[in-house]
């Protein structure tokens, strides 16, 4: 446990002595906040059946950027280890594999997390200058940041798995995006194909991030997205693992 | 300390160490020597526990380093080649966060660094970015790094690599006074650092080990030992005929320096023949200006092991 948090504060540490945190960071923010602008001055033209928060939350605006975060957060997790060899002294101290792999693994999950603390105060302000709250109760607030969560739990773990196979940021990058957009696109295709029967689209469903941040949005925690996303990070983190343990045998 | 038997390794069909057998003693400092891509780096990576052999076992202290991987590397202090670091972190908190990896207990983790830094010369750097270091610096990180959890075995991979002549220096040091309390195997391109350090020395080749003994021994086994060089002024006498009836004296060979010639001659080992030399110039009436006995070096061990040719 004690060789877990010390690798765990080496990689929140490592995010922020390099540039790219801090890019992330800009990055994020700035759309982040033009999609909180766009969506108050949108309401403020016109009436609406949701909330400021909900808004928020299920824009364009907000899943383009939220796809785009997680090869960046996760490309040079293992691949940079790989490509400078400090994997070497690092395996040849007496840690365990999965110790690595979770470390490395919560260490872009708290930085991740690290990211949406700024946007708590986007609501904070909003009810300090119009005095409204900006969603119809807490737990409206609660369900979007437990999906956020579930969702970023789910699409780093997917970042690990590519970042352990290559020693290449980029090529690690590029295969998380694909997928994360893949599966992304995978819940849009029951909106699309409308001669498939109900259970596929119900089945396509499932994997719908998009629906399942209208439902927890509104403060409705539905327990088998939760289910469906902590399963998907535990085999994920599993692959990872093993994947992380055949480079002994691919050297 | 550590036991090797019938270690093999193979990349893609072509064998990077075929059957080592050795063993290393408790307190012992082993020179590790061969040519590039001898299978030093591959033996050092598989007893560090950073790859698992292909056939064969080795120990570490009793434990096996790939079944017992853990416990031997809890055991082991190792420098790998080039010593790759984070270049992102300070040295300080470099060594803070190794020695917590290597479960050095958090209350003696301060005096442990405090340690390795004055050991290595780190104080003055401690502060630096490590990616802003110089390679001697960063050499001496990496050795620091090996020493913190103050394992009973130092593992080193080239220490001296690309030091200049100053640094090597200290690292030789350093290395000696190491080698007092903890049992070290260390590779090397630099030879007579081998013959002031090391009490015994491995010469691998082709992935096969080709000697293994103390520098003094390997030094009497090699046929041509050592040599002669004699620069005389030898008159109407051809100086090589005369010199090649000395006993021992194998050949001769003869350059001209204006009038005088110089020979250099190979001896078997063992053997002294400056006297005899002597004897027959002042017989011939010869002028000798130069008479000098050439020691036998561990590179002459290390050419004629690895490549006869040059011999």
């Amino acid at each position: 446990m004690h060789k877990f948090y010390t690798l765990l504060v080496r990689e929140v540490r490592s995010y922020f002595h390099s540039p790219i945190a801090y890019v992330v960071l800009i990055f994020f923010l700035l759309v982040a906040g033009v999609d909180f602008y766009f969506q108050v001055s949108f309401m403020n033209q016109r009436q609406v059946q949701y909330t400021v928060q909900e808004a928020f939350f299920n824009s364009v605006f907000f899943w383009f950027a939220f796809v785009l975060i997680f090869p960046l957060i996760t490309m040079r997790l293992f691949a940079e280890e790989f490509k400078l060899g400090t994997i070497e002294p690092l395996m040849t101290a007496p840690v365990r594999d999965w110790q690595v792999v979770l470390g490395k693994f919560f260490g872009a999950l708290v930085f991740y997390l690290v990211l949406w603390i700024p946007t708590l105060l986007y609501f904070a302000i909003f009810l300090r200058i119009t005095h409204e709250p900006a969603a119809h109760s807490v737990g409206a607030y609660l369900g979007s940041y437990l999906m956020l969560l579930l969702l970023g739990m789910f699409y780093l773990s997917i970042g690990c798995l590519t970042s352990v196979l290559t020693k290449n940021q980029i090529i690690a990058a590029v295969i998380s995006f694909c997928t994360i957009t893949l599966l992304f696109f995978l819940g849009l295709v029951q909106y699309i194909l409308l001669d498939v029967s109900s259970a596929t689209r119900d089945l396509l469903g499932y994997f719908s991030a998009i629906e399942h941040m209208v439902t927890f949005s509104r403060g409705v925690i539905d327990t088998r997205p939760i289910v469906f996303y902590v399963s998907m990070t535990i085999v994920l983190l599993i692959l990872t693992h093993q994947a992380f343990q055949s480079r002994k045998w691919r050297l | 300390m550590i036991k090797v038997e019938n270690l093999t390794k193979r990349y893609a069909g072509q064998s990077a160490i075929k059957d080592l057998n050795f063993e290393v003693g408790q307190g012992e400092i082993m020179g590790f020597l061969g040519p590039n891509g001898a299978g030093k780096t591959t033996t050092m990576r598989i007893l560090a526990g950073f790859m698992p052999p292909t056939s064969g076992r080795a120990t570490i202290a009793g434990f096996d380093v790939f079944s017992q991987s853990l416990q031997a590397r809890a055991r082991l202090g190792y420098m790998p080649e080039n010593v790759p670091l984070y270049n992102d972190m300070r040295v300080n908190e470099y060594l803070v966060y190794r020695a917590a990896l290597k479960s050095v207990p958090s209350r003696r983790v301060a005096e442990r660094v405090g340690d390795v830094k004055e050991l290595c010369g780190l104080k003055e750097v401690e502060k630096q970015l490590i990616g802003t270091l110089s390679k001697g610096y960063r050499q001496r990180v990496g050795l620091a790094d090996a020493l913190l959890h103050e394992p009973d075995l130092l593992i080193l991979d080239e220490p001296t690599i690309g030091l200049d002549p100053n640094q090597i220096r200290q690292v030789r040091e350093l290395i000696k006074n190491l080698g007092k309390q903890h049992t070290i195997l260390l590779s090397t391109h630099i030879l007579p650092e081998v013959e002031m350090t090391c009490g015994r020395v491995i010469i691998i080749h082709k992935g096969r080990i080709e000697a293994c003994d103390t520098p003094d021994n390997l030094l009497g086994k090699i046929r041509q030992a050592g040599g002669v060089v004699v620069e005389a002024k030898t008159a109407s006498d051809n100086g090589a005929e005369e010199l090649k009836k000395i006993p021992g004296v194998r050949n001769v060979m003869t350059a001209v320096d204006g009038e005088w010639k110089i020979f250099s001659l190979r001896v078997e080992s063992g053997l002294d023949v400056r006297e005899q030399i002597f004897r027959l110039a002042t017989d011939r009436h010869w002028a000798v200006r130069e008479l000098t006995q050439r020691r036998a070096t561990l590179e002459d061990v290390f050419v004629e092991l690895t490549h006869p040719d040059l011999v």
